[in-house]
Formats: structure tokens, sequence, C-alpha cells
């Protein structure tokens, strides 16, 4: 009962972690912050609410290490993507 | 010799299957690592196109983020239900169960009640007013892809869930089934933590 009670409140945290989170991404779009630095803040508050979804209500921290090896994969695919399009967005 | 080498087959396991308790669970992660990459093929084409773009609108000035901010916090809040439904399901409660999972079902419909308002309002009166157009600019194209594709999801999920609702009621799913389907509710809200940021913030 104890236990069930602790991840009750252990999703109630995660839960007031996320709209914290979220709160946060909108104020600093206001603080006229460069837009480089905030791209980054952006993109790594956004990573952390994901990554904070699939490990605590995905139960990625309680599972077998191979379902976290195949959600990783298409997130790797992706950055690789990315990093392969680059020469392409930022022309020399 | 052959007889030997079945006879050991046999006795030594082969290896452990990777989720015992339930294929169900697997096969939803490999669809939705599918599914990821479809989503992160869009993101990343959204990316590039943009960088490579003129001009670019400011997505706050002309989308707004007062309401998508409700819509993320619903969808948010809709995870929550449905982890809590679960956990209900899990101890035996069928009541808590019942409540939470209309109330994440709710949660989706509600969201895409907001989505079509949104478009609507984009459609009819801000794009036109920026001179902006689905097929016309690759500003309003990329949205409608991205954010239409996503609501497709979300259209299906509000309908997965429900049917889980239901055969849950008819005794013929259990929690493993409930869980399944908290895997794809949450991964939706996930992916539109990724969208709300790249398309509506960045």
């Amino acid at each position: 009962m104890s236990s069930t009670a602790h991840s009750h409140h252990n999703y109630i945290k995660i839960f007031i972690i996320l709209s914290v989170l979220t709160a946060v991404e909108i104020g600093i779009t206001f603080l006229g912050l460069p837009r480089k630095l905030l791209v980054s803040l952006l993109v790594g508050l956004a990573v952390w609410k994901a990554a904070l979804v699939a490990l605590h209500f995905m139960h990625l921290k309680l599972e077998k290490k191979t379902l976290t090896i195949i959600a990783i994969v298409p997130f790797v695919l992706c950055v690789f993507l990315s990093l392969m399009l680059l020469p392409d967005i930022f022309p020399r | 010799m052959s007889e030997a080498v079945a006879v050991h087959g046999a006795v030594e396991p082969a290896e452990t299957p990777l989720t015992p308790e339930s294929w169900g669970k697997l096969g939803m992660w490999l669809f939705l690592a599918g599914d990821a990459m479809s989503f992160g093929g869009l993101i990343v084409a959204y990316g590039a196109l943009r960088y490579h773009s003129k001009s670019w609108p400011v997505p706050a000035e002309v989308l707004g983020i007062n309401l998508t901010a409700l819509m993320t916090f619903l969808l948010i809040v809709s995870s929550v239900t449905m982890v809590l439904a679960l956990a209900g399901l899990q101890e035996g409660d069928k009541r808590r169960f019942n409540k939470f999972m209309s109330f994440t079902i709710l949660g989706g419909a509600l969201f895409l009640g907001l989505q079509a308002y949104e478009w609507t309002h984009l459609i009819g009166h801000t794009l036109p007013h920026y001179n902006l157009a689905f097929g016309k600019d690759l500003f309003a194209t990329t949205f409608f892809v991205l954010t239409g594709f996503h609501g497709m999801h979300v259209t299906g999920g509000v309908i997965y869930n429900s049917s889980v609702l239901a055969a849950v009621n008819r005794g013929r799913y259990q929690a493993k089934h409930v869980e399944i389907a908290g895997l794809y509710w949450h991964f939706v809200d996930l992916v539109w933590i990724l969208i709300f940021t790249f398309v509506y913030l960045l």
C-alpha cells in the first residue's frame, strides 16, 4: 500500500515538474535572449521533458534495457539525420 | 550426433525472452520507434526547410502560444490521469480506473476540439492576414502537416482509449492491455512536447 501511495506521489511530482518546465519554456521566450542561447535552452528543456515522460510515465526506468535501446534508436537516427543535413543548412 | 545437439538445445534455453510478461508491450515499443522516426523525419525536414528559407514568420506572433500552452497542459494532465487509471486497475479498483480513464479520453477529445478551433481561426483569419496559406508557403504547409499528423495520432488515441475502457468493463482487457494503450498515449504527449517547442516556441 505504501509503495503504491509512493508511486502516485511520484506521478504527481513528475506532473508538477513538467508543468513548471513548460512555464519556464514560455517564460524564457520573453526574455529577449540571444537566438542561439534561446534555441539551445528550449531544445534542452524539450528533451528533458520528453525524457521525463518516457522514464516515468512510460516506465522505461523500471523496464528491461532492451526497451530503452529500442526507444533510443529513432532518437539517435534523427540526430544523425540532422547532422547529415547540417552542411546543407549552413553552407560554407 | 544431431540428436545430441537437439537434446542439448532442449535442455539449454536459447535466450531469455525480451518481455516474457507481455509481447504486446514489445510490439507497441517497436511500433512507437517506427512512428517516432516518422515524426522525427517530419521535424528534421521542417528544420531544414526553415533554415533554408530567406524569411520565416515569427511563429509565436502568427500562431499565438496562449491556446497552445493550454493544449500542452491538457495533454500532460491526460498523461497523468492515464497513469493513475492504470495504477487504479492494477490495485483492482475499477471505479478509480473508470474515472481516470474517462478523464484521459475527455482530455484528448478536448485537445482535438481546441485544435479544430485553432485551425479554423488560423485558416479563416490569421493566415490570410499574413498572406500565408497551406500549399502556398513553407511556414503554413509544414505547420499543418506536422500538427495534422499529430492530431491524427490524438484522434487514434482517443478511439483506442475508448475501446480499452469499454473492453475492460466487459472483462476482456486487463491492466496489461491498459499499460500498452498508455504507452501509445504517453508517446503522443511526448511528441506534442517536441512539436510545441519546434513549431510554436522556436
